[in-house]
């Protein structure tokens, strides 16, 4: 079992003739992700390594491949308009992977997105999501990883693979590695992925990786402290970040004394997350944790107090931006 | 990007925004006559840097002759002004704004920014203006107004006169608020502004709503959609390695300490300063060379980070996914030996072809510190620092 994607999920990528495109859907195809599609308009009726018929929409791509999962490579001045695009076509996820999203374009599509319970977005300025052994959406490098039980969700794309790549190297596979992307405003949040991973009968336990900048952290705190009965390891990056520098990410900066560390670390503590000073220990904390689940939800039933009404969950029929 | 007080005023008077009449001066001469064109009986001169907190930093000045702005001018001019915002480095002051005085009746605040919780743009407004606002916000939530923006529509008269209200303006002022905050949400939006703040916003004596001070700061990512907006930009406020860095597609950003730090990922360049604090050194910069970094932006960063005298030791810190080791190991060879490395230099590479780039290195006639994890890259970081 897996969240999101697997081995019957058909991708379809827009902007699959730019250079970012055909790299990473030629590298997707190696995986063995079902790519059925691309879109570039005024390319249509091409295709693409011989193999991947090119359209010149998406709705009409949609109708010919039965398609249900976008990917965007799509140059940032368009990007907005290609999510959109996406949406309307009915697509159940659709990836944006382009770094560069003017936020006011982004706050339109947030709006246009509103209530619709079909499309979950994720991203933009996002790594992707990974189904290891089935189906690779994005950019990571897909050889790191191994199919197994550790969900992984992150704002960030390089600390994703440093964490997999422990779990791999000590021999934890990982369910999905989902990434959310580094932007202020974006599509599918950390509860909302959470959520995916407690219902997920193949995910034990999840990895969560955030950054300074905004308050998804603590939301997501929240909600574990809730809702979560699997174990979570975490790390926040930016402990040493000045206030009023953006770092690197467009989401990545301390502003009017909100989105600092402390405040995130704190609450992941109080949730019952075991947290990691840097990122270099999540694997051997993972491997900790795991090997002694009993007393970790023997703690998080002490912690809830005894006799507590579990509250489960509705499934995720819902807006995909929306977090907690 | 920033731009300076007197061109965000030019700005947002062309979107119906009220603010004083002024003029730029570059000398004292001009300062003069530019008081003198401005008649009335009072005026300010107001040191031009992309910072805040000017006032209090000795700054902006009261001249009530075009003789006292002369002099005020030829003092400002040139001298470097140390604000909360500028640090102890300071901002060189190369231009003046005069403006005319007005008679203040009450000071507000009015500020347009993304609120990311709701992924809307949010105005803010507060009677307690002229002071910081993140510290009323800290202090005094409750006396933060708030109306949030549905893009759809922008900001509504009715939710400008709900501000107006609960600012308890009265009368003629009420209108007044609502063209200016309308006007100001309007250039927010046209432009792709991040930030849109007006501290203070001043209610005459006559019952007129003007900026007394104003800063915009856009959305980098939408500037070239708005090629005049990026006309704007100043180079000379800016720190020029991080200048450099974005001629590179680098993203750099300098910081204080003695470890040059050169990593792929933001959050993994993040990590690597925090990892380093955490070992007892301290980071010269933040530099994210890109999740796919090639050979010839490995080069770059490595001269960018070298050209920091701080800098007593480098940690490279890459994680290979899709680039391969062996490539980036090549970039550092070629990178280190171009600008001729004479500090130790700390490398933890892991990722695709990891033992192919380790051997390159290994085998290069450079003093290269091989490291396993990030832990371990930063304790002899430190130590190699310390050493130097």
């Amino acid at each position: 079992m897996s969240i999101l994607v697997d081995r019957s999920t058909r991708l379809l990528v827009q902007g699959i003739t730019g250079s970012a495109g055909s790299f990473h859907a030629e590298q997707m195809m190696d995986y063995g992700t079902r790519l059925v599609a691309g879109v570039t308009p005024g390319r249509g009726g091409t295709r693409f390594a011989n193999a991947v018929p090119v359209f010149h929409t998406v709705e009409r791509a949609v109708r010919e491949t039965g398609a249900d999962a976008s990917v965007i490579f799509v140059p940032p001045a368009h990007a907005a308009d290609a999510i959109l695009e996406a949406a309307e076509a009915g697509l159940r996820l659709v990836v944006a992977i382009t770094e560069g999203i003017p936020i006011l374009d982004m706050v339109r599509v947030k709006r246009a997105l509103a209530g619709n319970t079909r499309t979950r977005l994720l991203g933009p300025n996002c790594p992707g999501v990974i189904t290891p052994g089935e189906c690779k959406i994005g950019i990571m490098p897909g050889h790191i990883h191994r199919p197994g039980r550790v969900g992984i969700v992150s704002r960030s794309g390089t600390l994703t693979y440093e964490a997999v790549a422990q779990l791999s190297a000590l021999g934890m596979g990982q369910s999905t590695a989902v990434g959310i992307g580094g932007d202020p405003v974006h599509g599918t949040g950390f509860v909302d992925v959470l959520r995916l991973f407690e219902e997920d009968p193949g995910t034990d336990a999840v990895i969560l990786i955030g950054e300074i900048g905004g308050t998804e952290e603590e939301s997501a705190a929240a909600w574990i402290a809730e809702h979560m009965t699997k174990p979570v390891v975490g790390f926040i990056a930016g402990r040493t970040a000045p206030p009023g520098k953006r770092m690197g990410h467009a989401g990545a900066v301390i502003s009017g004394g909100s989105g600092t560390a402390e405040a995130k670390l704190e609450a992941l503590r109080r949730a019952g997350v075991a947290l990691c000073d840097g990122p270099h220990l999540l694997g051997r904390t993972m491997r900790e944790v795991l090997s002694a689940p009993a007393r970790r939800a023997q703690h998080r039933r002490e912690r809830r107090g005894a006799g507590g009404v579990r509250v489960v969950p509705a499934r995720a029929a819902k807006a995909p931006d929306r977090e907690a | 990007m920033k731009i300076h007080e007197y061109q965000a005023k030019e700005l947002l008077r062309r979107f119906g925004v009220a603010v004083p009449r002024g003029y730029l001066a570059a000398t004292a001469l001009e300062a003069e006559s530019a008081s003198r064109q401005l008649g009335g009986p009072i005026c300010v001169v107001k040191a031009q840097i992309h910072a805040g907190g000017r006032g209090k930093a000795g700054g902006v000045k009261l001249a009530r002759s075009p003789e006292e702005a002369q002099q005020h001018a030829e003092e400002l001019l040139g001298t470097i002004l140390r604000t909360a915002q500028t640090g102890p480095a300071g901002q060189e002051v190369r231009k003046l704004y005069v403006e005319e005085g007005c008679r203040i009746a009450r000071e507000l605040y009015l500020g347009v920014t993304l609120d990311r919780e709701s992924g809307r743009v949010t105005m803010m407004a507060s009677s307690e203006g002229g002071v910081d606002i993140e510290d009323v916000a800290r202090n005094h939530p409750e006396r933060i107004l708030r109306a949030s923006v549905d893009p759809l529509t922008g900001l509504t008269p009715h939710q400008a006169r709900r501000l107006a209200f609960e600012l308890e303006l009265v009368g003629e002022s009420v209108d007044a608020f609502v063209r200016f905050a309308t006007g100001l949400y309007r250039a927010y939006a046209a432009t792709d502004a991040s930030l849109a703040e007006i501290n203070p916003l001043v209610v005459t004596v006559a019952g007129e709503v003007v900026a007394l001070d104003a800063k915009m700061t856009f959305d980098d990512n939408a500037l070239p959609q708005h090629p005049d907006v990026a006309a704007l930009r100043d180079p000379a406020e800016e720190d020029p390695r991080e200048a450099a860095a974005k001629d590179h597609e680098l993203s750099y950003i300098a910081l204080d300490g003695d470890i040059g730090c050169m990593v792929n990922g933001a959050g993994l360049a993040m990590a690597t300063m925090d990892v380093i604090r955490l070992a007892g050194g301290a980071p010269a910069n933040f530099l994210d060379v890109g999740g796919g970094a090639d050979e010839a932006k490995v080069a770059a960063a490595f001269e960018l980070l070298l050209a920091d005298p701080n800098v007593k030791a480098v940690l490279v810190n890459i994680f290979g996914g899709i680039m391969k080791c062996d490539v980036i190991a090549n970039g550092i060879l070629a990178a280190a030996r171009q600008v001729g490395l004479s500090i130790p230099l700390v490398v933890r590479l892991q990722g695709t072809n990891v033992a192919l780039g380790a051997q390159l290195l290994a085998e290069s006639d450079l003093d290269i510190i091989p490291a396993d994890d990030l832990g371990d890259a930063a304790r002899k970081a430190v130590a190699a620092a310390r050493a130097a």
